[in-house]
């Protein structure tokens, strides 16, 4: 496999690695634009999720305010992986990913920047929408800022778990329960650090506790998740 | 430096043979550790003074919690050495060890539910250990599920060891999270006693018992390994030569 690399990397012209990740990048954008319902659909999902509870548990705005935190976190957590098995499946499939590894360029460099617009297009737009649902559930308005800059940057690292685990299940011909079962122990720290966050913002108090944990959560995803992801993507297309 | 030894490793009809030679040297002292340990600590060790008979549970439960740690930390450092070497027989070894460190996982949590019962009044309680270990499971089901979900052996061998060393890293973050989230919710609870360190005469049951888990983690991953072996060279010609 190694052979062909280089005859190709040396014939193809050369594009720097930046101008190669915005290329894909662009492209996994506008694909996501063009099939509106794929965005759609884990958005629904979360509002869904989280409107179970006043449903099963209790309409009293005051006790659900006590749960919002795990509600929010947890339904964002489910609605974030529900969209991970069409990561990099696709692309595996019609041979994408295959043009990615021999295209000469780093795969890290291209992994993380389809990690990168898989959370323009799920985790930014989960995060948008939490405080509407932090309405239903009894959040008052003053604890919007802290939640969405908590579900943001936990939901970069989410993405980044969740590329992991995509890669991981290339090779798995049914991966989706299987790809839940991988990541979600894994997000357990992102959970426990971001509810606490939400927690901390609708009670008044200072959050940066907890935020600096998950921002450290984040680098140490940005730096060691797309090595991991590219490895197991080079696995699941041999 | 010679190296051949280390290159010697990484054939299996060598591996298989020395396993082979090398299981009663481990089995038999881990039993007889173990069962003088159990006397020892069951019998002659003095009840706690705070837990009475209770306490002797931790016989049982802290070994198989501390070997559960280790058996994983045993699976990601073969698994690595596998990725990193290409070298087939550490693979065999990774896989070997999933099934023994999940049942070392299950004991510890069924103890250690066992244990709450009469410590806390209830079976379960979020103890962030215990929680910890409930994570592990799931981390040695997911590494075993995708073991089982690869149908090419040398891809499920090198996708379950990324995995391996994805959980390795993050182990020790899922620890302290859930430390960090216990103490938040719970106050520190009755076990959190400041133990003024424990006397010789429980101690020492307990690091023999230790040793004797140790000991049996080594000889049934020998087994486990000429299985693990047997199966994967199956049409091997040395075989043949070997079952004779």
């Amino acid at each position: 496999m190694s052979a062909p690399t280089l005859i190709v990397a040396t014939t193809l012209p050369r594009v720097g690695v930046l101008a190669a990740c915005a290329q894909v990048l662009r492209r996994d954008l506008r694909l996501a634009v063009r099939r509106p319902t794929q965005l759609i659909q884990p958005l629904v999902f979360f509002a869904v999720v989280t409107l179970l509870f006043p449903l099963g548990y209790t309409p009293e705005l005051g006790k659900l305010r006590a749960i919002a935190p795990g509600v929010l976190w947890v339904a964002a957590l489910l609605a974030s992986m529900l969209t991970l098995d069409s990561l990099f499946r696709e692309d595996a499939t019609d041979g994408t990913l295959e043009q990615f590894v021999v295209s000469g360029q780093p795969l890290v460099a291209l992994l993380a920047a389809k990690t990168l617009a898989h959370w323009l297009l799920t985790g930014l737009p989960l995060t948008l929408m939490a405080p509407i649902l932090g309405i239903a559930l009894g959040v008052p308005t003053a604890a919007m800022p802290g939640i969405l800059f908590a579900l943001g940057l936990g939901s970069i690292t989410l993405s980044l778990i969740g590329a992991m685990g995509a890669g991981l299940t290339l090779g798995v011909r049914r991966g989706g329960v299987l790809l839940s079962l991988l990541t979600l122990p894994l997000a357990v720290p992102v959970l426990v650090f971001g509810a606490r966050a939400t927690e901390l913002a609708i009670a008044g108090d200072s959050l940066t506790g907890p935020l600096y944990l998950l921002g450290a959560l984040a680098v140490l995803g940005v730096t060691l998740a797309p090595l991991a992801a590219a490895a197991a993507v080079r696995i699941g297309l041999e | 430096m010679n190296w051949t030894w280390f290159h010697r490793l990484a054939s299996p009809p060598h591996i298989y043979r020395i396993a082979g030679t090398l299981t009663p040297w481990f089995a038999w002292p881990a039993g007889l550790l173990i069962v003088t340990a159990l006397y020892a600590g069951l019998v002659l060790a003095p009840p706690d003074y705070q837990q009475g008979e209770g306490f002797r549970i931790i016989y049982v439960h802290a070994p198989s919690a501390w070997l559960s740690v280790m058996v994983y930390g045993v699976m990601a450092t073969a698994a690595a050495v596998g990725l990193i070497w290409r070298m087939k027989v550490a693979h065999a070894v990774a896989a070997s060890c999933a099934g023994i460190g999940a049942w070392f996982t299950v004991v510890s949590l069924i103890t250690g539910m066992l244990w709450g019962k009469p410590m806390w009044g209830t079976y379960w309680v979020w103890d962030p250990r215990l929680t910890a270990q409930l994570i592990l499971l799931f981390l040695f089901f997911g590494y075993m599920g995708l073991r089982a979900g690869i149908d090419d052996l040398g891809r499920a061998d090198r996708a379950s060891a990324v995995l391996a060393i994805i959980g390795v890293i993050n182990i020790p973050i899922i620890r302290y999270s859930v430390e960090w989230w216990n103490s938040i919710h719970q106050a520190p609870s009755v076990m959190k006693m400041d133990r003024p360190s424990m006397p010789m005469d429980m101690l020492l049951p307990l690091l023999m018992m230790l040793l004797g888990f140790t000991l049996y983690f080594a000889a049934v991953l020998l087994v486990r390994l000429r299985a693990e072996i047997l199966r994967r060279e199956r049409s091997a010609g040395w075989l043949k030569e070997a079952l004779r």
